[in-house]
């Protein structure tokens, strides 16, 4: 198994440079925010390992919306973050664009402070890569190769049984036959690949295992003194949850209408928000303790296709920057926006609260989970007004939801299963 | 307790369909002299919700954005309303690939309503009539008109009989409003699906389904016209604008009979009583409105108890996960996908968690759309044009049919109501986890950017392959459509006045 990997590079602009990077970044699409995945500055297409992948410029609108806590907003510089999900280690994701296309890299972080040397830019960029403090892929280990394999294969066994016409009841065995003999002809062809993958990386099943332990014998261990904190820990949450200023005006029409040109232009979208953690001690350790459990759950619990309820989120990611003032959230999921935020709202409101609010504005919750997000409308205005827009975007399998990918992986297990009940052939040709 | 609904500050479509006044026509109008509009609008005899002895003419009254800024509304209030109201449903590109309106359905071909600013309407009155008198009402109605509005068009409709053009039964499924406000005004989860809604998922100025208030324009209760306003029952000392109102969505579909029949036919190979079963699939329905597949035992909230009301609208598809009575994307699985707030099963304290953490994957894959209270609409529609009947429709040549539906549904969230049903729903090429199709009626066939083919209809099949019927033609346009706000009397009173 080729475990996920993730990188984002953030690199300051350079003061007066936006409108120029603005432009070149334009440059790399065919449609607006949609990356040309033959474009000549980063040939994204060509990147086989290569899931997803955004350039977006981080200019931080609800700023200023700390002084609503007291605190004068210290100036922050505007980012260029470049991330993205790939498989392995996403350092060496970094190398190899580094080394396709270092022209292209060039001309874009030539507007960032400290601009890269042609000699020493992989270092560069690895030097800036920014570690996730949590991530979420779909399903652990599937490579981007498996997802064009198990495409071709999922497509070709569609056709074939349409092709075999409307079967009469009760020939199910027979069918299952015919077509696992069409798939080894077609795999003897060279016209159909099933690659197997190479063994996990000893070193990352080790990490991963100790983190399996790690965490709940830390919780464990802490529990004594867990304990003894939690009436105090309840008055401080209280306090604070009664208090804290509620942000959720509308957002500027501008601004959703900017953003709206980018979204719907085919069937995933990408998410980009940003904002700033509420001041003080508290918060800071409750969203850092928060956001450690919520990437445990991401990496050992889901992975297999949803992410609590949610099936339509293909990666995501929670990222601390500036000494974790400010947390960056990113995704990237199928449908349109209110569908997704009504995911959120409907299905998830538990666990958006549990991280979110401890963000500047969100709307008030109680005991950490309840409220929140269930307030739907200023849930839904806060999204808006922390939104960032994607100038560039990559998707490596268009037109493939995540439950897609999900089914044409339940048709390349149904190939390499022995035997199978006509109930277990019936839902396998269903997922056909 | 809450406080009573005054129903004569409501207007009828809310709470009535008018059944009786079978005769109707909408007209779009353009405000041409201002003191005249004001002066009719203020005048005007409109419909209310209170039950009465039934008159033989009946009037609604709704406005467009850019109507209440012709009627001299100030910016301020304007855009206390839904912003998707102010942005208006024709005029905004994004809006339009959001909602399918794209190809034959783009608002750039649209009768009326669509960018061209001359086809904009800015007032939309609806006159329902008893048999027989809706012609001298409207020819009266135009007589006043004269000097206060500019007539873009009439919207005909014809009376089909409960039957929309292609031959179904339509209107079946409705929302049962909660106008006694027996629900309560909070946020609990719904573990199984109900058919009966918060008043404020469609009346604006009470609770909706997450026991919130929807925005709409509060005032300052200053000047003779604001004090006439209700209050806000969530800010007692502002005067609400949306209170008793409603949004109003107004699409003029075309609907293709003839095309319709005649590729069913192709698909059946002749056979009458197949055409009639992919017809009945496709749409998710039979012909005469039973339902495919069968009651639940447990009477569904909201549902009259009688056997017609339960075979109709008294069913789940929680029993048809795999979609072999009702296919997954026929149009009334897609319209209104009937479920609760978590997939179904048992409801222990455990069970629920786990359901609610999503680590049941029995049911991730039936989990795909969930919460249906928070998407529904209202529906008030009437059939227009020439009904044909199926051998007709059948015979060639075919003479072009005019013929199809005008599209109404009133709601208070148009994002979360409308715009999500359509959007995401209806629109949608990947709907419940469906690989690629569009609705099998509404969908506009095209080839998005990333998906090459949406014109596929899957019918699960017991024992064998699905049964797939693609290369679908479009058989309903969109030609014409506007968001309106229907207000209550008294804020209709302070629009025409203030």
């Amino acid at each position: 198994m080729i475990p996920p990997g993730h990188f984002m590079v953030l690199a300051e602009v350079l003061p007066g440079h936006e409108p120029a990077l603005r432009e070149l970044l334009a440059r790399m699409n065919s449609g607006p925010g949609q990356a040309d995945p033959d474009n000549p500055l980063l040939p994204f297409g060509r990147f086989e390992g290569l899931h997803f992948l955004r350039i977006a410029i981080l200019d931080d609108a609800t700023h200023d919306d700390l002084a609503a806590h007291g605190v004068a907003p210290t100036p922050l510089p505007t980012y260029l973050s470049f991330f993205g999900d790939c498989d392995g280690p996403g350092g060496d994701q970094l190398d190899e664009f580094a080394h396709v296309a270092p022209d292209g890299l060039l001309q874009v972080f030539a507007h960032c402070v400290a601009c890269p040397p042609r000699a020493g830019l992989a270092a560069w960029l690895r030097a800036r890569d920014l570690p996730v403090a949590a991530a979420y892929a779909n399903w652990t280990g599937r490579t981007a190769r498996r997802v064009r394999e198990e495409r071709a294969i999922a497509e070709a066994l569609a056709r074939r049984v349409r092709l075999l016409g409307s079967t009469e009841p009760g020939q199910l065995q027979a069918l299952r036959v015919q077509l696992l003999a069409f798939v080894t002809a077609e795999r003897e062809q060279g016209r159909l690949l099933v690659t197997a993958d190479p063994p996990t990386p000893l070193g990352w099943w080790l990490r991963n295992l100790a983190h399996v332990v790690a965490i709940p014998l830390l919780g464990l261990v802490a529990l004594p003194l867990l304990l003894l904190y939690s009436p105090l820990f309840i008055w401080q949450l209280r306090r604070r949850e009664r208090a804290d200023p509620e942000m959720v005006q509308a957002p500027d029409p501008a601004h959703v209408a900017e953003l709206a040109t980018f979204e719907d232009r085919g069937i995933t979208n990408a998410f980009t928000a940003l904002g700033s953690v509420k001041p003080g001690r508290f918060r800071r350790w409750l969203v850092i303790v928060l956001v450690a459990l919520l990437d445990y759950a991401a990496r050992h619990l889901y992975g297999r296709g949803h992410l609590t309820r949610v099936q339509t989120i293909h990666f995501a990611r929670w990222v601390f920057i500036d000494d974790k003032q400010r947390l960056l959230f990113a995704s990237n999921y199928d449908g349109i926006l209110e569908s997704y935020m009504d995911d959120f709202i409907n299905k998830v409101a538990w666990g958006l609260n549990l991280v979110f609010s401890n963000g500047v504005g969100y709307p008030r919750t109680q005991w950490l989970v309840q409220g929140g997000a269930r307030n739907s409308q200023g849930f839904k205005n806060y999204l808006r007004r922390h939104q960032v827009v994607n100038s560039v975007w990559y998707k490596a399998s268009p037109g493939l939801t995540a439950m897609d990918l999900a089914r044409h992986g339940r048709i390349r297990a149904g190939l390499e299963r022995t035997a199978m009940s006509d109930r277990e052939i019936e839902d396998w040709l269903r997922s056909m | 307790v809450s406080a009573p609904v005054d129903f004569s500050d409501v207007q009828g479509l809310l709470r009535f369909g008018y059944k009786h006044h079978t005769e109707s026509a909408f007209a779009l109008l353009r405000v041409h002299n201002r003191a005249a509009a004001r002066a009719w609008l203020a005048a005007a005899q409109v419909g209310s919700a209170a039950k009465g002895p039934l008159p033989p003419t009946v009037l609604q009254i709704a406005f467009s954005a850019p109507g209440l800024r012709e009627l001299g509304v100030p910016e301020p209030v304007i855009t206390g309303f839904a912003p998707e109201f102010v942005a208006g449903l024709g005029t905004d590109p994004n809006r339009a690939r959001r909602l399918g309106d794209v190809g034959n359905n783009d608002p750039a071909h649209w009768q009326w309503g669509g960018p061209s600013e001359p086809l904009l309407p800015h007032v939309l009155v609806m006159v329902y009539a008893m048999p027989g008198r809706l012609d001298a009402c409207c020819l009266a109605l135009e007589s006043h008109w004269a000097v206060a509005f500019e007539l873009v068009r009439w919207l005909p409709t014809t009376d089909m009989g409960g039957v929309e053009p292609f031959g179904f039964t339509d209107g079946i499924s409705q929302p049962e409003v909660d106008w006694s406000r027996e629900l309560p005004a909070e946020d609990h989860d719904s573990l199984a699906y109900r058919n009966l809604s918060c008043l404020g998922e469609f009346v604006l100025g009470y609770p909706n389904e997450y026991g919130r208030y929807t925005v709409r324009p509060l005032l300052e209760p200053v000047g003779a016209a604001a004090l006439q306003l209700p209050r806000a029952e969530d800010a007692p000392d502002r005067a609400d604008l949306g209170r008793n109102g409603s949004y109003l969505v107004l699409r003029t579909l075309r609907q293709d009979v003839p095309g319709f029949w005649r590729f069913l036919d192709a698909q059946a190979g002749g056979d009458s009583a197949e055409r009639q079963r992919v017809a009945e699939a496709m749409v998710g329905r039979r012909m005469d409105g039973q339902a495919l597949v069968a009651p639940e035992a447990v009477p569904v909230q909201g549902v009259g108890q009688d056997a017609a009301a339960r075979a109709q609208n008294g069913f789940t598809f929680d029993a048809d996960p795999a979609g072999l009575r009702c296919p997954v994307g026929a149009h009334i699985r897609r319209a209104n996908p009937r479920n609760a707030d978590l997939p179904p099963g048992t409801q222990g304290l455990v069970a629920r968690a786990v359901r609610m953490l999503g680590l049941d994957s029995a049911v991730l894959h039936g989990d795909a759309v969930a919460s249906v209270r928070f998407h529904r609409v209202l529906r008030r529609g009437r059939e227009y044009g020439q009904r044909i009947s199926l051998a007709e429709a059948l015979a060639r040549p075919v003479a072009p049919v005019e013929t199809g539906l005008q599209f109404i549904c009133l709601c208070a969230d148009l994002a979360r109501q409308f715009e999500f049903v359509q959007g995401a729903w209806i629109a949608g090429s990947k709907f419940a986890g469906l690989p690629h199709e569009g609705d099998p009626l509404m969908g506009n066939r095209l080839a998005a950017p990333d998906e090459p083919d949406t014109a596929r209809f899957t019918m699960p099949r017991e024992g064998c392959p699905s049964r797939v019927i693609d290369g679908i033609p479009t058989f309903v346009d969109v030609v014409g459509g506007a968001y309106f706000f229907l207000p209550g009397l008294r804020a209709l009173r302070y629009l025409a006045t203030a």
